[in-house]
């Protein structure tokens, strides 16, 4: 086959990728929202113009590897950890961006005290949360945030509330909370939601960067692979079914 | 000669964490640390030298703060007692496997589980030899007075960051709760945010400037093999801390036909045996080991082959007496003494220990 | 020269800054001195004790098993501490509340009634300064110059105003103890 090289010329340039991501291919699956995420984190970060003031803080779960693809100083946090990790960055270098980013295992199940009070303190960073309702990298088993009666590798009849209660609306919770400034539901899975959900990345970092307390943004987000569909079934069971839990739009914004 | 003062222990931790330009304490209050961080919170550090001082929701939560801020080059550390040391056990191998420098201080009271209040030394296994899970090391010093308390705030810095690794001070309810006088060193300047930089922008989170690549604090390897390098090379890191890293105190060692060896509060307790034995004719002396990680075997070895045997006096069941006999390999008969669960021996109840086990 | 000391008594009562001024005045002397605290989660009430060694040289043991002297100050500290004095050593108690006296020959037993006197006195606060003279006169191992300064140290800047009247107590206190009985 032959092979058709275009040069790039100021012209012609339509897109290019944002120096703020590595050239490291992503583990992701193909369809995941992390990859999407991880994309308008850097773009916004590129666009402020904050790259040096800026440290990362990892979770364990799929985006333990975040560190990975964004080219910034990154901490990775022991499981559900990362908000007191970021506590301390960001009382050690108060003029620095500091933000976390979070499974709904990671901030919703095992973190939760770490997250209640780092929202409780109204530290100044933000918090990228990502919600698929389930444990991805671990191979799938049940999340707070799992629906009812959705199936899973540990519910797999699928959840009982007299089993396994309810699923756990984070961001419901903490607006009520006086540290923090901004709290928002996005999602990633057409293009007016990406620009809407980077609009809100953004208002979330400069937030922390005003000292305004602690920006909270969640993204409703798919795990194909997890669920176990294609990802075009995925975008759409998401929207039928996780929106309708976890509705979108800003819950606070003050 | 610097300011003397007659503090408690506890204080004096807080008093020497800010002397020494220390930039971050984290903590949760137990007894009997409590003052620690009450006498930070008093005497508002972030209003002189800069110094942060937080009161996390959790041990949990603490150890994780410290991590936070041991990634960003600073100078940070936290205190608590046993129970609040086992929950942050899972910190310490996280701060190790990432190789981290930080302090740790443990009052140490007596367990197992919520147990007591009163003074143990039964955290000795759980200090040395690991606490948390995967093979890596604490580095871990046993102050016997409120001065070695202050002392020790700067020595354990240093420690760190020489080998970037955490250091446990393993103190108890007796040198934390005591007073005694205490010459307090001159205020030290936090490092700049620029000198932080320049000494440990290398790997720590400094932010990304374009004169280097990204730093990436982490202990998660995926590859085996990897991670088997990665592990050696920390051990050749843990060889080098035992050669050059070994301290101990020898009292009255010279001519003894017996030998005690204990640690912390326990060795003062024991000094006054030593006075009892040798008035009534017998000479015994003391090593007391103060790194109890790395351990001075090859000093109790050499010192012990010329006894008729060794008492390990400890306020546990029988834990720093493995490390004892392990040294000392069979040459002399090596036997424990113990108090357990808060209980405190006195200087004659180890004479007649040393007496029944040892002299005979 | 070494001093070993126990005080007890109920939370509240001083028990822990009488043997504060004590080790803080010593230490100014030139003398090492340790302060060792019984702790607890009692805050007021129950019972608190305070081991204090003032020596001319590096104190070992800071715990200790036979005390040269033991001041009481409630029933209960009585009867656990009575049995802790060296023989030859000094037993000091208030009689206030006091039903079961102690009963041992072998040591010097000195009674000082400063809950009275400071009642008469309608200051309860000068409590443990009088007690803390009482032992003075007893074992005057700290010159007073220097228990001045070290209740000074010992008290928060804000009852300064109270040191003249704690001096006084200090004096007091040595003029009120009494020996009951004498060492056989």
């Amino acid at each position: 086959m032959a092979e058709y090289i275009v040069e790039k010329t100021k012209e012609n340039l339509v897109y290019s990728k944002t120096p703020v991501l590595t050239d490291k291919v992503m583990h992701y699956c193909p369809g995941c929202s992390h990859g999407t995420i991880h994309k308008l984190i850097a773009e916004v970060i590129d666009e402020m113009g904050v790259q040096e003031k800026t440290i990362g803080v990892s979770p364990v779960g799929c985006s333990v590897f975040a560190y990975n693809y964004l080219n910034i100083d990154w901490i990775q946090a022991a499981h559900g950890r990362a908000a007191a990790v970021a506590t301390a960055a960001h009382r050690l270098y108060p003029d620095k961006l500091v933000f976390t980013y979070q499974g709904d295992g990671d901030l919703a199940a095992i973190g939760t005290a770490e997250s209640i009070h780092v929202c409780n303190r109204g530290e100044s960073i933000a918090v990228f949360y990502v919600n698929n309702a389930i444990y991805g990298m671990t191979g799938g088993q049940m999340s707070p945030n799992t629906l009812i009666g959705m199936k899973t590798a540990t519910c797999p009849y699928g959840r009982d509330p007299q089993l396994h209660g309810y699923p756990y609306k984070v961001a419901n919770f903490v607006c009520q909370l006086p540290g923090v400034c901004y709290v928002t539901r996005q999602s990633v899975h057409t293009p007016a939601a990406v620009r809407k959900a980077k609009k809100a990345m953004r208002k979330a970092l400069e937030n922390s960067l005003a000292g305004k307390g602690l920006s909270f943004v969640e993204f409703v987000a798919t795990c194909n692979s997890g669920w176990k569909m294609s990802p075009v079934q995925a975008n759409k069971w998401m929207e039928e079914n996780l929106v309708a839990e976890y509705p979108l739009g800003d819950i606070k914004d003050e | 000669m610097g300011e003397v003062k007659l503090m408690k222990g506890n204080e004096v931790i807080a008093e020497a964490a800010i002397r020494c330009g220390a930039d971050g304490y984290f903590g949760y209050p137990i007894t009997p640390q409590s003052e620690v961080m009450e006498t930070l919170m008093e005497r508002k550090p972030w209003e002189t030298t800069g110094m942060v001082v937080v009161q996390a929701e959790s041990e949990v939560s603490s150890i994780n703060m410290v991590y936070g801020g041991a990634a960003c080059g600073k100078k940070v550390m936290t205190s608590s007692s046993s129970p609040g040391i086992s929950l942050m056990c899972e910190g310490l191998t996280y701060l190790a496997g990432a190789e981290l420098p930080c302090v740790v201080v443990n009052v140490t009271r007596g367990g197992p589980g919520l147990g007591t209040i009163q003074p143990a030394q039964s955290d000795y296994n759980q200090a040395v030899k690991g606490g948390g899970h995967g093979d890596y090391k604490t580095i871990v010093l046993a102050p016997a007075s409120v001065q070695e308390m202050h002392d020790f705030v700067f020595d354990a810095f240093d420690l760190a960051f020489k080998y970037r690794n955490p250091v446990m001070i393993l103190s108890d309810g007796v040198i934390g709760q005591m007073m005694e006088k205490v010459e307090l060193a001159e205020q030290r300047p936090r490092w700049t945010d620029e000198e932080v930089r320049q000494m440990n922008g290398s790997w720590a989170t400094t932010g990304k400037t374009a004169d280097r690549d990204y730093n990436i604090i982490t202990s998660l390897e995926l590859d085996p093999y990897a991670q088997e390098q990665f592990n050696y090379k920390i051990f050749e890191k843990y060889a080098r801390c035992e050669a050059e890293e070994v301290r101990y105190e020898e009292y009255k060692c010279e001519d003894a036909d017996y030998l005690i060896v204990a640690f912390g509060s326990s060795a003062r307790i024991c000094k006054e045996t030593i006075e009892m034995a040798r008035a009534e004719g017998y000479k015994v002396g003391l090593i007391r080991p103060i790194t109890l990680w790395p351990f001075p075997s090859k000093k109790i070895a050499e010192v012990a082959a010329k006894t008729k045997g060794v008492l390990v006096a400890e306020l546990n069941m029988g834990q720093m007496v493995d490390d004892v006999r392990l040294a000392v390999n069979g040459a002399v008969p090596v036997e424990h003494y113990g108090r357990t669960g808060g209980a405190v021996y006195s200087p004659d109840q180890v004479y007649e220990a040393l007496k029944n086990k040892i002299i005979k | 020269m070494k001093q070993e000391l126990i005080i007890a008594g109920f939370g509240g009562q001083g028990v822990l800054s009488t043997g504060k001024i004590l080790a803080y005045s010593g230490m100014l002397q030139g003398y090492e001195v340790t302060w060792l605290p019984s702790y607890g989660p009692e805050m007021r009430g129950g019972t608190a004790n305070v081991t204090v060694v003032v020596s001319d040289k590096p104190v070992s043991s800071p715990i200790v098993h036979k005390c040269d002297t033991v001041i009481v100050l409630n029933q209960q500290s009585l009867d656990k501490f009575e049995a802790s004095v060296r023989p030859g050593g000094n037993l000091i108690y208030d009689t206030n509340g006091i039903t079961t006296h102690p009963t041992r020959k072998d040591i010097n037993i000195y009674t000082i009634n400063a809950t009275e006197e400071c009642a008469k006195m309608g200051n309860a606060r000068l409590f443990n300064t009088m007690i803390l003279g009482g032992y003075l006169k007893v074992c005057p191992i700290v010159d007073m110059e220097y228990v001045k300064v070290g209740l000074k140290k010992s008290l928060p800047e804000r009852a300064w105003k109270t040191l003249p009247a704690n001096e006084q107590a200090i004096l007091h206190g040595g003029e009120i103890i009494t020996l009951v009985h004498k060492a056989e």
